[in-house]
């Protein structure tokens, strides 16, 4: 696991306030959806956020396999982490690891929650998560994406699953984290929410904060989960969409 | 996926009834308050070979905690610091259902969570580890495993390994040094809580991790920082209950703090 916190020379906010990639400390970086972008999933969707570039692709309901994985109540949700071998600076080994199981499982948990399984005894629903460049935060991007391929596989929701990070840098509470301040900041908090209702889906911390810190951190993300989930709502828009014009003769 | 569970896992739905409807008086199975946790025993220095340990008996679950300190290379973005690594072992004897080989994702989350309370929280000073800076430091191995599993594995394990720790000893002798006691700071414990109805429970036993909705670790040092978190299991809270779970892994780390490692 990565060592939060290791010290280095490198000032990760300046004299006026700015983050190292000039951000404020409350904002996000850039965020794009695509939907819909391959051709055999049943819903997929594309999400740029900051450098992370990641795919989620969503297969199912389908039979569950091996039968005797199947809940006789509900469909089994499975979501996959995966980093591509050239997504971080060294080359990862392909293949699953301790910490990419981790984040599949709890991915899958937050999934499970908002997906409405109970409509679908005996049945699998797999989500895939590749993460081609990695740019930190790459666990709740993923996972506002798989919510998105879901909605686009025409998978039942009780609502979005939109995530954020927030965390400590050069002892300052900022929002979702770039790389530079994942690796040298104090602490990262990534929480998913299910907008509308503000029920917290994942949630997970690591580092050193007060807890006066963790709640400045949750007030940032609840903030900024809004304006994911409107990008999410509008890159499902844009694909599905009906333009009505008046009819020709 | 939740723990694994069998025939005999599978709660009644009457008794499912029964804890729920405990629960709304305020009463759970066993006669606990919703923020108490089991009584626990834990016997330090268990296997004297060992470089440190501890055998952990929470209510029914127990758990065996044992250190191993050798030498090897430190990673190479950190060459002042010795090496900590975590394992926590599903033994195959502690449930009908666990079986042996590789962990599974739960064994692998348990382990990282355990993990994570310790290295955050800095209890071990990784920096009085090292013999020779980027070529030779100490290696701490934490494993644990698992012996019987009667619920919140996570804070059994945490505490074990918290324990075996705080006794270890590195053997600086073979280096052409003096054995020495690990060097330890802060102790993080770790409070898990589950979801029941609309219920906070705190260190649930299997029935209870049974029906729960949602499961949530929060790991505290005695200054009152917050480490580690960790969400499982499918379920919600909402930010008001991750408040009060803060607050009450607070308060229970430090009675069980007091309690055990005064």
């Amino acid at each position: 696991m990565k060592q939060l916190g290791t010290e280095s020379n490198i000032k990760l906010i300046d004299e006026k306030g700015l983050r190292i990639d000039g951000r404020s400390p409350e904002e996000l970086r850039p965020i794009k959806i695509e939907v819909d972008v391959l051709n055999r999933a049943d819903g997929s969707a594309l999400i740029e956020w900051g450098g992370n570039k990641i795919l989620a692709a969503v297969y199912g309901p389908r039979e569950a396999y091996p039968k005797h994985n199947q809940d006789i109540n509900k469909a089994i949700v499975k979501a996959r982490y995966n980093m591509e071998a050239y997504s971080v600076d060294e080359r990862k080994r392909p293949g699953p690891d301790r910490r990419s199981m981790e984040i599949s499982k709890v991915l899958s948990e937050a999934l499970e929650t908002a997906i409405m399984v109970e409509q679908f005894p005996r049945a699998q629903i797999d989500v895939f998560i590749e993460v081609m460049q990695a740019d930190a935060g790459t666990r709740i991007a993923g996972l506002t994406a798989a919510s998105v391929a879901l909605a686009a596989a025409g998978i039942p929701m009780r609502d979005f699953v939109a995530g954020c990070t927030a965390g400590k840098v050069d002892g300052q509470i900022v929002l979702d984290l770039c790389k530079e301040e994942d690796n040298f900041g104090q602490a990262d908090l990534p929480i998913a929410i299910m907008p509308k209702s503000g029920r917290i889906v994942l949630l997970q911390m690591d580092g050193d904060l007060t807890v006066e810190e963790v709640e400045k951190a949750t007030g940032m993300i609840m903030g900024a989960i809004k304006k994911i989930a409107e990008i999410q709502r509008n890159a499902l828009l844009t694909k599905f969409s009906v333009t009505q014009t008046e009819g020709g003769e | 996926m939740t723990m694994p569970r069998d025939e005999a896992g599978i709660l009644s739905e009457i008794k499912r009834g029964y804890i729920l409807r405990l629960l709304k008086e305020g009463k759970r199975a066993d006669g606990r308050a919703k923020d108490q946790v089991r009584e626990a025993t834990i016997v330090t220095n268990y296997l004297p070979r060992a470089s440190g340990s501890a055998m952990v008996t929470m209510g029914k679950t127990r758990v065996l905690a044992g250190i191993k300190i050798e030498t090897g290379e430190p990673f190479p973005d950190t060459p002042n610091q010795g090496v900590l690594t975590t394992n926590v072992e599903m033994l195959p004897i502690a449930f009908p259902t666990f079986e042996s080989g590789p962990p599974n994702e739960d064994a692998i989350e348990l382990s990282r969570v355990v993990d994570r309370g310790i290295r955050e929280s800095k209890m071990i000073d990784l920096q009085k580890l090292v013999i020779e800076p980027a070529k030779k430091v100490w290696i701490v191995f934490i494993d644990i495993n698992v012996l019987d599993y009667d619920g919140n594995l996570i804070d059994a394990c945490s505490l074990g390994a918290v324990a075996a720790l705080k006794t270890a000893i590195v053997p600086g002798a073979a280096e052409g040094d003096k054995d020495f006691p690990l060097p330890t700071n802060l102790t993080p414990i770790s409070v898990t809580m589950v979801k029941i109805g609309d219920e906070l429970v705190v260190d649930p036993d299997l029935e209870e991790e049974q029906i729960a909705s949602g499961r949530l670790t929060v790991t505290t040092s005695e200054d009152g920082h917050v480490r580690a978190m960790q969400k499982g299991e499918p379920g919600f809270f909402t930010l008001e209950e991750v408040r009060k779970a803060i607050s009450i892994s607070s308060n229970v780390g430090k009675t069980v703090r007091e309690k055990y490692f005064r």
